[in-house]
Order: C-alpha cells, then sequence, then structure tokens
C-alpha cells in the first residue's frame, strides 16, 4: 500500500513536470512577435496561407486563451508534437528517427565522465596536497572550462586533420552500406570515440572535482579510521570502506546533469554532424523550424525526468541506507 | 576590507584570476580605441595567417581581422554575463528570500517551481526561447537569467532558512520591524557570502552559454561574439586553423579567470567551508 501510494505521488509529479513544460512551450508561441500560428506553422510554412488557415484552425486560435492552452495540451498528450512544414513531416516521427544515435552518443558520454571522474578524484582525492593532486585539480579546471564545441573542433584538428586517426564527422562511413554487421558497428564505434570524449571531458571534469573533496571528506570519518586500526592495507580501506561512500554524491549529481548533458550532446552532434536529436536542433534552429524545435524541448525534458527516475533507482542500489525514505 | 583582500590575495591562484579577469575587461572597455573600426568591416585580403598581411591573429573567410574580433568580442562576453547573472540573481534571491522566510505552502511550491525548472534541459530551453523571440542582446541576457537562476534561489532559500532563525532576527521581528525590512536589513545581509560566489561562477556559465548560442547561429548579428567567430571558421578548419582557435582561447581564459576569481571568493568568504 505504501508503496502504491508513493508510485502514485511520484506519477503526479511527473504528469505535472511535464504539464509545466507543455505550458512554457505555449506561453513562448504566443509571446513570440506577431501570430503565433506563424510560430506553430514555423517560418518556411508561413509562407503557404492555407496552411496558417488548417494550423489556425486546428489548434483553436480564435477561441479563448485557455482553451487554446487546453487544446495545445491535448494535442501534446495525443502525442502529436505538430508537423513540420520544412522536411514535410510529423515532429515526432522526425524526433523518434534520430533518437537512437543520440542516446547511443549520451549514455555513452554519461558512463565514461562517470568512471573517468571517479577513477581520477580518487586519484587526486589518496593524493590529497601533493603535486599529483595538483596536476589533477589544474586539468580539470581548465576542461571544466573550455567551451565543448570548441574543444570538439580543436580535437578534429588535432586526431582528424592532423594526425588521421579518427574520422571528423558524421555517424557511419559513406561505404558503411557494403560492410557486415562486425565491421558497421566498428565504423560506427570509429566515428563516436571523439563526440564521446568531447561531451565527457567537462562532466568528467566535473565528477573528478567532486570526487576529490568528497573522498577527502570521508577520509576523516570514524568508520575509515577503525578500519585502519583494524590493520587493513590502503588499498582495502579504499575499495571497501571509502570508494561506494564517496561515489554517492557524485552519482546524484550526475544525475541532475542529465539536462546539462543533452543540452551539451546538442552543440556535439552539431560539430560532428551527428545524426541524432541535436543536430536535428540545429537544423531547426538555422530553418527556424518552430514546430520541430518546440517538440525537441518537449521530448528532450520527457528524457530527462526518466534519467532522473533511472538515476535514483542506481543511487537506492549504490546506498542501501535510502531505501526506507 | 583590507584584510578581505590581503585573505583573498594570499591565494595565488585568485590573483592570477584577478589579473586575468582585469586583462579582459580592459580589453573590452578599450576596442573602439584598439580597433576603431567595426569587427564585421572586411580589412585586409581573407585567408591571412597570423601575422601576414599586418594582422596579429589572421584574417578571417571575408578579410575581417581576428584580433577585432576577439577585442569586441569581449564587451560581449562580459556584458552578458554580468547581465544575465544579475537577472538570475534577481529571480534566485527573490524566490529564495520568500521560501525561506515565508516557510509552510508556499515554501513547498516555490521548491516545486525551482525543481521542475532545474531537471528542464536549460540550454535546450535558451536555444527556443532566443530562437522563437528573435536573437537580440535583450533576448539573450534574458534566456540565459531564465535558465541560470535555480541553484541561486536554492542557496539563497537554504541560507534564509538558517539565518531566520538567529536570535538577531527574531529580536528584529519583536521591535515590530516589516517583514520586508528584517529580510533586506538583518537577515540577507548575513545570508549573502555563498551567493555571491555562487553567482560569480554563474558569470562564468553564463559566457559559456552564450558562447554556444551565438556558436549555433543564435547571436545578436549586430555584435560581433567569440562564439559565432568559432561557428563561422568551424567549415574552413581544414584551411585556416587560427579563425577558431584564437577567439576559443579567448572564451577558455576569461572562463578560467572568473572561476578562480570565484574559488579565491569562496575561500575568503567562507573559510569553514572551504576548509572543512
Amino acid at each position: 500500500m505504501m508503496i502504491l501510494s508513493r508510485l502514485c505521488a511520484k506519477l503526479a509529479g511527473i504528469v505535472f513536470t511535464i504539464l509545466v513544460i507543455t505550458s512554457i512551450n505555449f506561453v513562448l508561441i504566443h509571446a513570440a512577435p506577431g501570430d503565433p500560428a506563424m510560430v506553430i506553422a514555423g517560418q518556411s510554412g508561413a509562407a503557404d496561407a492555407k496552411f496558417i488557415e488548417q494550423v489556425r484552425a486546428e489548434y483553436g486560435l480564435d477561441q479563448p486563451f485557455l482553451v487554446q492552452l487546453g487544446t495545445y495540451i491535448g494535442k501534446v498528450v495525443q502525442l502529436d508534437l505538430g508537423y513540420s512544414y520544412r522536411q514535410r513531416a510529423e515532429v515526432s516521427q522526425l524526433i523518434l528517427e534520430r533518437l537512437g544515435p543520440t542516446l547511443m552518443l549520451t549514455l555513452s558520454a554519461f558512463f565514461l565522465s562517470l568512471i573517468g571522474g571517479v577513477l581520477f578524484g580518487a586519484f587526486a582525492g589518496r593524493r590529497h596536497g601533493t603535486w599529483a593532486d595538483l596536476a589533477v585539480s589544474l586539468i580539470s579546471l581548465l576542461f571544466y572550462a573550455t567551451p565543448v564545441f570548441w574543444l570538439g573542433l580543436m580535437l578534429v584538428l588535432v586526431f582528424s586533420i592532423q594526425l588521421d586517426w579518427l574520422p571528423a564527422f558524421g555517424y557511419a562511413n559513406i561505404r558503411a552500406s557494403s560492410f557486415g554487421p562486425i565491421e558497421y558497428a566498428l565504423d560506427v564505434a570509429k566515428h563516436l570515440i571523439l563526440p564521446v570524449v568531447t561531451l565527457s571531458a567537462i562532466y568528467m571534469a566535473v565528477y573528478t572535482r567532486l570526487m576529490r573533496s568528497s573522498l577527502i571528506e570521508v577520509s576523516h570519518e570514524d568508520h575509515v579510521r577503525t578500519a585502519r586500526a583494524k590493520g587493513l592495507n590502503e588499498g582495502q580501506i579504499l575499495r571497501r570502506h571509502m570508494l561506494r561512500n564517496a561515489a554517492v554524491p557524485v552519482v546524484t549529481f550526475a544525475g541532475l546533469q542529465a539536462g546539462a548533458l543533452i543540452g551539451g550532446a546538442v552543440v556535439v552532434e552539431t560539430v560532428f554532424s551527428w545524426p541524432g536529436i541535436g543536430r536535428l536542433t540545429f537544423d531547426a534552429v538555422t530553418a527556424r523550424d518552430y514546430p520541430v524545435l518546440l517538440g525537441l524541448f518537449l521530448m528532450m525534458s520527457v528524457l530527462v525526468i526518466a534519467t532522473n527516475h533511472l538515476t535514483d533507482v542506481l543511487h537506492r542500489i549504490i546506498d542501501p541506507r535510502i531505501k526506507g525514505r | 576590507m583590507q584584510g578581505f583582500m590581503r585573505t583573498f590575495l594570499s591565494r595565488p591562484a585568485g590573483g592570477v584570476g584577478l589579473v586575468l579577469l582585469a586583462l579582459v575587461c580592459l580589453l573590452a572597455i578599450v576596442a573602439p580605441l584598439l580597433y576603431p573600426v567595426s569587427p564585421w568591416e572586411m580589412v585586409g585580403i581573407p585567408f591571412s595567417r597570423p601575422g601576414e598581411n599586418g594582422m596579429l591573429l589572421g584574417s578571417d573567410t571575408l578579410g575581417r581581422d581576428i584580433a577585432a574580433g576577439i577585442v569586441h568580442g569581449a564587451r560581449v562576453s562580459i556584458l552578458i554575463g554580468f547581465a544575465s547573472t544579475a537577472t538570475a540573481l534577481g529571480i534566485g534571491v527573490l524566490l529564495g528570500c520568500i521560501a525561506g522566510y515565508a516557510g509552510g505552502a508556499v515554501d513547498a511550491a516555490i521548491v516545486r517551481f525551482t525543481e521542475i525548472f532545474q531537471t528542464i534541459p536549460s540550454f535546450v530551453l535558451a536555444i527556443l526561447f532566443v530562437a522563437i523571440l528573435t536573437p537580440s542582446i535583450t533576448t539573450i541576457i534574458l534566456a540565459i537569467g531564465l535558465v541560470s537562476w535555480p541553484p541561486l534561489s536554492r542557496l539563497t532559500r537554504a541560507q534564509v532558512k538558517t539565518v531566520s532563525q538567529r536570535e538577531f532576527v527574531q529580536a528584529a521581528r519583536c521591535q515590530g520591524q516589516s517583514t520586508i525590512s528584517v529580510v533586506l536589513r538583518h537577515v540577507l545581509p548575513n545570508a549573502v557570502s555563498p551567493i555571491i560566489v555562487a553567482g560569480s561562477l554563474t558569470v562564468a556559465a553564463a559566457i559559456l552559454i552564450e558562447a554556444a548560442l551565438s556558436f549555433m547561429g543564435l547571436g545578436d548579428p549586430n555584435f560581433m561574439s567569440w562564439g559565432y567567430m568559432i561557428g563561422a571558421g568551424r567549415t574552413v578548419i581544414r584551411q585556416a586553423w587560427w579563425m577558431s582557435v584564437f577567439p576559443g582561447i579567448a572564451i577558455l581564459l576569461t572562463v578560467v579567470a572568473i572561476n578562480l576569481v570565484g574559488e579565491a571568493l569562496n575561500d575568503t568568504l567562507n573559510p569553514r567551508i572551504s576548509r572543512a
């Protein structure tokens, strides 16, 4: 019974969040200079008077404000995110087609940055006050301050143009259709390396700093002193008594970064012409294809909410103390 | 104040950051004197390498001076960084104060609202906001302010909550001072130092968001900005690395400087927190 009511509360929270996000879209459509129908139609659709009329009728734009809001929310609930006049396709269709590559990119970056951050942070934290610690801190400060898209370009400059080791852009080789499945997977993986490293760098820097300070804090705790008094060696103390504790705030924080990660994916996909929803965002910005932009914002928000709940589960696995709460 | 400066400068990182930041601000101020001609003006041969044809950092695809662009771009970055942080502080501190001081249902509602804003992918909201309301300095500042306030609001709320429990606040209330006066004269001044630190780090984040927006083609078309320069140089990076390398270094140095200043401020203003 307890579990059921908690689940209900959680679901209500999710629904409410999505309602707020939908309302933000709605408000933006109406705050735009000019006719809201033009925004919903997108700049390329706006030239077509018949299409505009159709949009106006469909969204009830001659109705009172609240009725309009209701109509808009109703459409979103039915997963109708509008129609892109420019691309001549349903917005939801466009987004779903591009979801796979983005998930591949963001999930790889998420795990790479988390693992890298925990390892580097633990490395620096154990050597608190030494040159190695200072070096890790300095490097992470630099990566933290680097614009993501610029880092991507610099990696292309070095690894694609100068060294010619990795492809500079795209998802797969142009001749990929003639590849076997294993060869194809390897080709995609090769294309994935630079985008993932670019997207991970800033988060790895953040997690390194967090893990470092968290480990230093944990190292002062009583149970660590007890472990040391028991005669365990430093490696065992680190692995069995400190790492897991210290990683809890890092995982919490990483979960909260899902929104930022997807924002980062937008610029990274733009730099590397990665065919995901980030690249779709860039194309929609360039073409002022508003229905696609509005739909993307909604979809990405839903993705972030889903991720937040996933990290919640992950959190419970790492830290059994919060199970009861 | 003297003690403050001494502690601040006793950290080498703080001094370095301050000098770097002062340099960027100085560049921004004297830009029209250094390069009186608009950075959009074609002044030399396109694709000049750094040092060629009298252009220190080379020219871009249309023969515009990269160095002029960088100096003028500093104005945009600094302006947007500080103005959007001011906007975010305005929203965040106001909401945080109300939530922290009022408590109860008002508090719960504001906390929920803040949480929702924190889950939203902020950069995507900024893109949407600027694209729909047409790119200009004002919409960019508003967009960045709109997506940057939630951490400031949470911090303010937590601070106000602790401070308002203290005896001197109760004393002020017992004297019959109005709520606004209690909050403005007694609570906020004692809650402000972590907010200043967080605000300084928000400036750095805001500069990065602005750069990313103008890289995506959502900059104000009337002002040269570093992100725009990188975006424009991106397509010719094989032939002309300097067009995208130098503006990036400018962003990197500015953001590092602000982060260093922020950390030194943190060590100075919150000695207990930072040494723990």
